[in-house]
């Protein structure tokens, strides 16, 4: 155990509040279960997640930088987002108010106008859940802790696309050995494999799952959704590891969108990486909220000697 | 992926003759297709400069058209006519006829970011294309699509409130594209969810549908917020030359 990360703040932002809420019990129970202690930030709002940045991309900034001066104000130094949106958009404003005098200059006067401290570059450092598990924890950390092994589990891990790109906004990616990929990430697959489950050879890792238009281009993201299910289980996955409540809803409703609508039907079962984690350490599925999930995995589960 | 030149060749352009021979040269076939010559005179000079000004295409001079974008594009393996290189070929050239053939699909660009990732050039081809369907849509050339009409209606939620409640957004965005609720596979997923459900977290969340989430104290945020959009607004229709008061 590396020490780094035993305390930080925690942004679960909107879609765990909402449709992501099994995403939050399990990310709670995981540090719980780990003796990782998290601070909710006081009063946060909406990182801007993928739609303000098309009415304007500095309000983006604002509004995200907004949640880094509260995690500053509380003392933190760093704060976890296990959202994939959220995450990349701190990382997004940290990188424009690092490096775009304009972005600084609309940070500062929205801020002003709003009475809080303006958030400036360099004071709190942006994680994501992955981060957090491997660094606090790591590998060896995990596997000295697993009470109900994965083994036999054949899991795809899907990161969908705000959690490598645009590469820019990750300074601290692609750093060689122990640093995590943009092109080939694998801090989910370690981890998971580390918890003894069998991760399978996929491809489409980094593809993207319409989310952005889950709702208003809903075809395009069936085929999009459908093309990821349909290769997962080509790889031979049972389940398909998820680490971004977008994707995780998108991929459940559009599985069954699929089905409905194209007449295509899959099998592939849809978990956050921090439930399949939580059930390692021997936590019940209810604990990490499978339940709470759009598609019903439970069967699964039993099968598998997890639930 | 190819690259999809073939666009600017259209089909009623090449003319083949079963039998034809010219000057006693035989040019029958498709070995002898003509390809009639075209002279373009309606070049838009300011396309380029008017999409510069909105967010997003700051960078589209850079581009140097090696086509990584279209290459790596997500949404063009699905739609070989959504070719993010070809459009910003077009803008640059100022050939707003051949940029307006293809305005009702600009807007489906998800966002993935694979281009802006392959782009050797830093153009953020991501941002130019949200920025060419904002063009196409202030320029009254489309109307407002789909993608937008969420962005307003999620974005409008988190000015007012500081957060989003997603069933409200889902609502929202339905009614105001008149899409039922009641699509049998939605019905189909949260009826199956509402089984499983405890009392409690179902208690929970009909609470937030009547009870909207919100950032406390969050009065000063949102007028500052109000005041920007409104300001921004009136600069994006000033750059393309619009009349300022017909902003929203």
């Amino acid at each position: 155990m590396s020490g780094k990360y035993q305390k930080v703040a925690y942004y679960p932002g909107c879609a765990l509040e909402g449709t992501g809420h099994a995403y939050n019990r399990s990310t709670k129970a995981l540090g719980k279960a780990l003796g990782l202690e998290i601070t909710e930030l006081k009063n946060w709002n909406c990182c801007g997640a993928m739609e303000v940045k098309n009415i304007d991309p500095k309000l983006q900034t604002y509004l995200s930088a907004r949640n880094l001066s509260i995690a500053e104000d509380m003392g933190f130094s760093t704060v976890m987002a296990p959202c994939n949106g959220c995450y990349h958009n701190l990382k997004k404003a940290e990188y424009d108010l690092a490096n775009d005098p304009a972005s600084r200059e609309v940070n500062g006067r929205l801020s002003n106008k709003a009475g809080h401290k303006t958030y400036e570059a360099g004071k709190v450092e942006t994680i994501h859940a992955l981060d957090w598990i491997k660094q606090a924890i790591g590998e060896q950390g995990l596997k000295e802790r697993v009470k109900n092994s994965l083994r036999g589990l054949k899991v795809a891990n899907y990161y969908g696309c705000m959690y490598t790109r645009p590469r820019h906004i990750f300074p601290e990616k692609d750093r060689g050995p122990g640093s995590e990929s943009t092109s080939q990430p694998h801090f989910m697959d370690d981890l998971l494999a580390a918890a003894g489950a069998e991760n399978v050879e996929y491809p489409l890792k980094t593809a993207c799952c319409g989310g952005a238009h889950t709702l208003s281009d809903s075809d395009t993201s069936t085929k999009l959704v459908l093309n990821l299910l349909t290769t997962a289980e080509a790889c031979g996955a049972d389940v398909i590891a998820t680490e971004c409540p977008t994707c995780h809803t998108g991929l459940e409703m559009h599985q069954a969108r699929a089905e409905k609508v194209f007449g295509k039907k899959t099998s592939v079962k849809i978990l956050y990486f921090t439930q399949l984690l939580g059930m390692a350490l021997g936590l019940s599925p209810r604990k990490v909220g499978v339940h709470e999930n759009f598609s019903e995995s439970r069967d699964l589960l039993r099968a598998k000697g997890l639930a | 992926m190819p690259i999809h030149e073939k666009s600017l060749i259209r089909p009623e352009n090449l003319i083949t003759h079963e039998h034809l021979e010219l000057d006693g040269v035989d040019v029958s076939g498709h070995w002898s297709t003509f390809i009639n010559s075209r002279v373009v005179t309606d070049y838009n000079e300011q396309m380029q400069e008017e999409i510069a000004a909105l967010p997003g295409g700051e960078f589209i001079h850079r581009c140097w058209q090696c086509g990584s974008c279209t290459n790596a594009c997500t949404v063009n393996a699905i739609n070989p006519d959504f070719n993010p290189r070809y459009w910003i070929y077009l803008i640059r050239m100022g050939m707003e006829d051949e940029l307006l053939r293809d305005k009702d699909i600009i807007w489906q660009c998800v966002s993935c970011n694979k281009c802006t990732y392959a782009c050797p050039r830093d153009v953020n081809p991501e941002g130019v294309m949200k920025a060419t369907a904002h063009w196409l849509e202030l320029k009254g050339h489309t109307e407002k699509k789909p993608s937008m009409t969420f962005d307003e209606i999620f974005s409008e939620q988190v000015f007012e409130t500081g957060k989003i409640e997603d069933g409200l957004v889902l609502r929202q965005f339905f009614a105001a594209t008149k899409q039922s609720l009641f699509q049998d596979w939605l019905v189909g997923m949260v009826r199956a969810l509402a089984f499983r459900l405890p009392v409690g977290l179902l208690t929970k969340m009909g609470l937030a549908t009547l009870f909207h989430p919100r950032t406390r104290g969050w009065g000063r945020a949102k007028a500052a917020i109000e005041e920007y959009v409104e300001e921004r607004h009136a600069a994006d229709r000033r750059a393309l030359g619009l009349d300022v008061q017909g902003a929203e």
